[in-house]
């Protein structure tokens, strides 16, 4: 790799241990990927904030020891818990301790405690054409896909390194010619009324994700009347069920307005279709309950927005969660704010809706909740949640898992894509 | 190198992350994440639906094609290496970034050493559980010694 004086002059360690580190692990990653050199980046946005391991708080509380600071704008994705309501969260003593040293080691590097994974609908935002480090992987593919700004999928403590330095090695995804689609998947026999259930955007990614593996592909035929929340069930959903970095949305995507666009000009290597079948047996496949109990109901992974907050109080209003339901909402602060302030906070909690911030639902503590079965209207949460907690999930719309948490009782509405 | 061994084979690969290892092979043709497929304070396969299953990485030259899965992979090879329960090298046929990432902050973190080497589809199949190998990544070959 061809690096710039100042750049040597990390790696001799002139501006510290914390940057020689960083900047080692960027080179030697650049040199295994074939980068000629460096590339600055405006922000970056750190996966690695949960506390899960021993290993991330070392790394993090030993890069802030050693005066490491981020050198550009830098969101923090969730901690585990919330930060400020673990006692309703029920979070032990014993693990809190090391949820805040990550949280004060981050902090310590002058971060922005943004504790969300939806760092694309508050807080340092990119525009079209940006170059980003970000880690998480749906934060990832919505920037490249729904925003056009440019990110590889970064591996956690690389994200770090990126804060440290600004700067990343110039490959992948940060370079034009690999954002080349290769793959077409089309939408086929989908009505209108079906896409009227917003439901089927993340089983349309989770199928995305399965089809398109880690290639990058072109998909045609989402509506202009997408929501953008929709957007972000699809890309949570594509991104967990495939490698996914980028997803070209005929006509969305900024840089895929048309399909010669994303294509570059070149025909596609495969063509695959999307019918309202396979959109019936992804549902099936994130589907895992084995009974009509459940007594978990999830909303917010990834993290509520203020439309979604709206959605929700309308669905509940005038209704009550049934008393063997637990219902929690995860947001981060301001949404919390801006809910707090303008009353849709005191109608969920009427209701018996939990909110909580700055976590990751995926991440609850197993110790002190012990739940049979859990609903989601995410379908990201609905294919990590058993492996994450040993607990079986099923996705549904945000209407179902409502009438689900007030009847204390599994209620599926049939889909419009299911043959009846 | 060593007296008395009568066979002993050389695959030619690629250096990923450079270093040298001996140990002996776990291999499968499936791809594994190590963030919910590796148990990161025992070292033990706990993904169910996997094939080596309960199967321990530890000490191992561990071999599948390619990596998959969450972001948060590098996170738990390095929990791994501080845990001493890392494999001793790793062998695929593809290595992305993210895999990657793992044993390179280790290096430079932990000084610990978990090489990465890529064969191609033909010498990957020639590895077998149980045989001993020596990985030398930087110089982009492994030794069968039985």
């Amino acid at each position: 790799m061809r690096l710039a004086d100042e750049e040597k002059s990390i790696l001799d360690g002139n501006q510290g241990e914390a940057a020689r580190i960083a900047l080692s692990v960027l080179v030697d990653l650049g040199e295994l990927f074939g980068a000629v050199e460096l590339i600055e980046v405006s922000q970056v946005h750190i996966d690695a904030t949960l506390y899960m391991v021993d290993a991330g708080l070392e790394f993090a509380e030993k890069m802030a020891d050693l005066g490491g600071e981020v050198a550009v704008p830098t969101s923090l994705n969730p901690s585990s818990i919330d930060l400020q309501r673990w006692k309703q969260y029920r979070v032990p003593p014993d693990v809190l301790s090391k949820h805040k040293r990550m949280a004060a080691a981050y902090l310590k590097m002058r971060a922005t405690p943004t504790w969300t994974c939806a760092p694309y609908q508050n807080g340092i935002i990119p525009r079209f054409g940006e170059q980003i480090a970000w880690g998480e992987s749906n934060a990832i593919a919505f920037a490249n896909s729904i925003i056009g700004a440019r990110t590889n999928r970064y591996a956690d403590l690389m994200d770090i390194c990126a804060a440290i330095i600004g700067k990343v090695p110039k490959f992948g995804l940060h370079l034009t010619e690999n954002r080349k689609a290769g793959m077409l998947i089309q939408i086929k026999d989908i009505t209108a009324q079906m896409f009227e259930n917003e439901a089927i955007y993340p089983l349309l990614g989770y199928l995305f994700g399965e089809i398109a593996g880690d290639q990058i592909a072109a998909i045609r035929g989402i509506p202009q009347s997408v929501k953008i929340d929709s957007l972000k069930g699809f890309c949570a959903a594509a991104a967990s069920s495939g490698a996914v970095g980028l997803v070209h949305m005929v006509g969305i995507t900024p840089e895929a307005q048309t399909l010669e666009m994303c294509l570059h000009g070149s025909k596609p290597e495969n063509i695959y279709d999307i019918t309202p079948k396979l959109i019936e047996q992804a549902e099936d496949r994130l589907w895992a309950v084995k009974s009509d109990a459940v007594d978990l109901v999830v909303a917010g992974c990834p993290h509520y927005s203020p439309a979604e907050f709206i959605q929700l109080v309308q669905l509940i209003k005038g209704k009550k969660v049934h008393s063997s339901v637990v219902f929690w909402v995860f947001t981060n602060r301001s949404v919390y704010a801006w809910i707090k302030d303008n009353g849709i906070l005191e109608d969920l909690t009427d209701a018996g809706i939990m909110v909580f911030t700055d976590g990751c639902s995926l991440q609850y503590p197993k110790e002190t909740w012990h739940f049979t079965a859990a609903m989601t209207d995410s379908a990201k949460f609905a294919n990590y949640c058993f492996s994450q907690s040993g607990l079986d999930a099923a996705y549904a719309s945000i209407k179902d898992c409502v009438e689900t948490a007030v009847r204390g009782k599994i209620c599926r509405k049939e889909s419009p894509w299911r043959k009846k | 190198m060593q007296e008395g061994i009568a066979v002993e084979k050389k695959i030619k690969g690629y250096c990923v992350v450079p270093g040298i290892a001996r140990g002996e092979v776990l291999t499968t043709s499936q791809p594994i994440s190590f963030w919910g497929g590796v148990n990161p304070a025992t070292g033990l396969i706990n993904d169910p639906r996997h094939e080596l299953f309960n199967r321990s990485v530890a000490g191992k030259v561990l071999v599948f094609p390619f990596g998959k899965g969450s972001s948060t992979g590098s996170l738990i090879i390095l929990e791994l290496a501080r845990m001493n329960k890392a494999p001793a090298a790793i062998v695929n046929v593809r290595t992305e970034p993210i895999l990657a990432t793992g044993p390179i902050v280790c290096k430079h973190f932990y000084g610990k050493e978990i090489p990465i080497i890529f064969l191609d589809e033909k010498s990957f199949q020639m590895l077998q559980t149980g045989q001993h190998v020596t990985v030398n990544a930087a110089e982009g070959f492994i030794i069968i010694h039985n």
